[in-house]
């Protein structure tokens, strides 16, 4: 009795062990990670038009919103106004704007900012190692919302209307 | 289940054909033949011993080898098939569109692609079912291991020296004889088989002569060595263990390096070298007059960064490591990565100079240069000229609802707005330059004329790093020297007894090479006196029987 209870606890072990490789060796993906809802968003640090220096984490304790952006984008192009056109009313309710150019030139940047009349706080990702590695954004524009806690609550892939970025940002708003 | 007591008083493991001391038959099967199958030494497989539970009865499926060759056949055919029409990973389709890998297969190859593509065969390799029927494999090969060489193991080490002459008769190699003084043959025997390398035990009148049990082991090494390498291949899913991926950068470009975090690159000169003419020599030479010309080295000269610790991605805080020139074969090597020249780009623009021009009188009011990937906001070109630049489209694209757009960052196919400040109109003129295109609001009277375009290549590098190498180079050699040992050492057993009447029986078994077996034995005829024997299995010796029966 006792040799056939040590059996099964042998064989109940190794067989365990070996699903459990099997289970790993199907989940575990050499693709680079996606960032998804619910993940903790990577802090950065990059440099806005003026030069200074702007964490994520200085906004810890605020709802961000977090565009990606390019200026030969047109649905970027679309969207920036109506950032622009209710940012302001959010800084005051504890949600601010971060928008991340994806590493084009500052000349390029500055025009476009003047020409749209931007006045948040437009970064620009000069060597695209946080866009592309550290938040693997592909498709333009990414917006990511991301609450006070810095935990992304939505990530949204394509051009938004001036009702979904309202609706969006009131939803990370710190109570 | 119950355990087989034998007759010698042993109590055998249920399932055993052979009793693991003495050797005698335990199943009818076993007592009616006339030669024992000693595979296993005629030890009771785990596999056939209960099945009882769930767990006993998943391990007694992977213990079979039926089912294990079924699974290398499953492995095998799969494989094959996924080398019929490319694998996803040389498809040439941009993005992650499950839609356009159809459209590829299905254009390409037709229905036959399209079943490809809808069967999964085209991501083969990265498919779960794939993986499972390796990991079903792999857990064949350890269970059925562990079911056959534990029992062997137990029954080459409790095996008696003094056999069953039922255990003995039922041998390949098989002799019963008379004989005068058989001690003595025996003691003689004895000696003679010390000097064949033989272990030799004697024990009640009995001899056992072992040799070579060490080439038992041979396949169970193997599986071990194939475990280890499997190990490897599963260890490549451990984040840090392996990395290959791939990077464009252009010259004067600094781009974080993909699979390295922290690690940053830049491209300072991309550059092709061709044999010349010269240094080619006679022969050479002419391959170089018929082909062109041929290269002699794709260079990349680049710098590594590493970003600061505790710096955040981004953050332009960074320490130059070292420079490096990468050409092919010869990588970039840093912290267990290497970074390989893979492939190039060359002739995109990098710079546009233009020339000032008063229209009519064709004076020069000087040169400007524009980077395109950093252009500047005005030019000043002295003698109270300057240039302003308003819009830059990398890669203009025509008028968009009234507007010139650029499709992409990328400067494929530059324009430009100036505005054009001289001493003759210091509020300026203003002019849309594209290339090959000069729209202008009113006619000006001066122009920024195309003089000439610097252009800039770009290396396509692969980033490799890859720490299971060292246990797929150990799973390799262990799965050799399992080969060599299997292969190499014959286990070679002789026995040799009194048996009743002044009797003497001998039996010998291997497990491969029966030729050099029966060469021992007769070696050791020549000096003792032994019972002559048959090898049941040797067909001309069964077919010189009959003929001498034929003739007498």
């Amino acid at each position: 009795m006792d040799k056939k209870k040590k059996r099964l606890y042998i064989r109940g072990a190794i067989l365990l062990i070996l699903a459990a490789a099997i289970v790993f060796a199907l989940t575990s993906k050499k693709e680079t990670k996606v960032l998804a809802v619910g993940d903790k968003a990577p802090n950065f640090e990059l440099q806005d038009m003026d030069g200074k220096k702007v964490k994520l984490s200085d906004y810890e304790g605020q709802g961000v919103l977090l565009n990606f952006w390019g200026t030969w984008c047109p649905p970027c192009k679309k969207e920036m106004p109506y950032i622009e056109k209710h940012f302001k009313e959010f800084t005051n309710k504890g949600v601010q704007v971060l928008s991340v150019n994806i590493g084009e030139s500052h000349f390029k940047v500055d025009t476009f900012i003047k020409q749209y009349g931007l006045t948040f706080p437009v970064l620009i990702d000069k060597n695209k190692s946080v866009s592309r590695n550290s938040y693997n954004v592909v498709p333009l524009p990414t917006t990511m919302l991301i609450d006070k806690n810095g935990v992304i609550q939505e990530i949204v892939t394509r051009e938004l209307s001036e009702a979904e970025i309202v609706s969006l940002m009131e939803s990370i708003q710190p109570e | 289940m119950s355990k087989i007591k034998c007759q010698c008083g042993h109590e055998n493991p249920f399932g055993t054909v052979l009793c693991e001391k003495c050797g005698r038959p335990q199943t009818d099967e076993a007592q009616k033949s006339e030669m024992v199958d000693m595979r296993y030494e005629g030890s009771a497989r785990r596999s056939q011993t209960y099945k009882k539970s769930i767990i006993d009865k998943i391990w007694n499926f992977f213990s079979s080898v039926k089912i294990g060759v079924s699974i290398i056949i499953a492995v095998l055919s799969t494989s094959a098939i996924g080398t019929i029409f490319p694998q996803k990973f040389y498809v040439p389709v941009s993005g992650n569109d499950p839609s356009e890998y159809l459209a590829y297969y299905e254009r390409l190859y037709g229905t036959a692609g399209k079943l490809y593509y809808q069967l999964g065969f085209y991501d083969m390799y990265d498919s779960w079912w794939f993986k499972i029927l390796i990991g079903m494999l792999g857990t064949s090969i350890i269970i059925a291991s562990l079911d056959r060489v534990i029992p062997l193991y137990k029954s080459l080490k409790k095996q008696r020296t003094k056999r069953h002459p039922s255990f003995m008769k039922r041998q390949r190699v098989f002799g019963q004889d008379h004989i005068e003084d058989a001690d003595e043959s025996l003691e003689k025997a004895e000696k003679a088989l010390k000097d064949l390398h033989y272990n030799v035990k004697v024990e009640d009148g009995a001899i056992l002569a072992e040799k070579n049990r060490f080439g038992r082991w041979g396949p169970y090494v193997n599986h071990a060595g194939l475990i280890i390498f499997l190990l490897g291949v599963l260890m490549r899913g451990i984040p840090g263990f392996y990395v290959d991926e791939t990077m464009w950068i252009r010259e004067g470009e600094t781009r974080e390096i993909p699979g390295a975090p922290g690690y940053l690159l830049e491209n300072v000169d991309f550059s092709v070298e061709t044999y010349s003419k010269d240094e080619a020599g006679k022969v050479f030479g002419e391959a170089i007059e018929k082909n062109g010309s041929i290269v002699k080295e794709f260079k990349s000269d680049v710098k590594l960064y590493k970003e600061k610790e505790g710096s955040l991605p981004g953050s332009s805080d960074v320490e130059f490591v070292k420079e490096y020139p990468i050409i092919v074969n010869k990588p970039l090597k840093f912290d267990g990565y290497s970074i390989f020249q893979m492939d190039y780009q060359t002739d995109e623009l990098k710079s546009m100079t233009f020339n000032l021009v008063n229209k009519k009188t064709e004076e020069s009011f000087g040169e400007f240069t524009i980077d395109l990937n950093d252009p500047a906001d005005s030019y000043d070109l002295g003698n109270g000229s300057s240039i302003e630049l308003m819009e830059y489209y990398a890669d203009y694209d025509g008028i968009v609802d009234g507007e010139p757009t650029s499709k992409s960052p990328i400067p494929n196919n530059p324009a430009f707005i100036f505005n054009m400040k001289t001493p003759d109109h210091p509020e300026g003129e203003k002019s849309f330059v594209a290339i090959r295109q000069t729209l202008e609001v009113e006619p000006n009277d001066y122009e920024a004329k195309f003089q000439s375009a610097e252009t800039r290549d770009a290396s396509g590098l692969t980033i490799r790093k890859d720490k299971t190498l060292y246990i797929l180079l150990l799973g390799g050699i262990v799965f050799m020297i399992g080969v060599i040992q299997g292969s190499y050492w014959q286990h070679r057993r002789i026995w040799i007894q009194k048996g009743t009447n002044s009797e003497m029986l001998i039996a010998a078994h291997t497990n491969k090479n029966w030729f050099t077996l029966k060469k021992d034995i007769d070696t050791v005829k020549e000096v003792a006196a032994l019972p002559a024997y048959t090898d049941k299995q040797d067909k001309d010796a069964v077919t010189d029987t009959v003929m001498e029966g034929d003739t007498n």
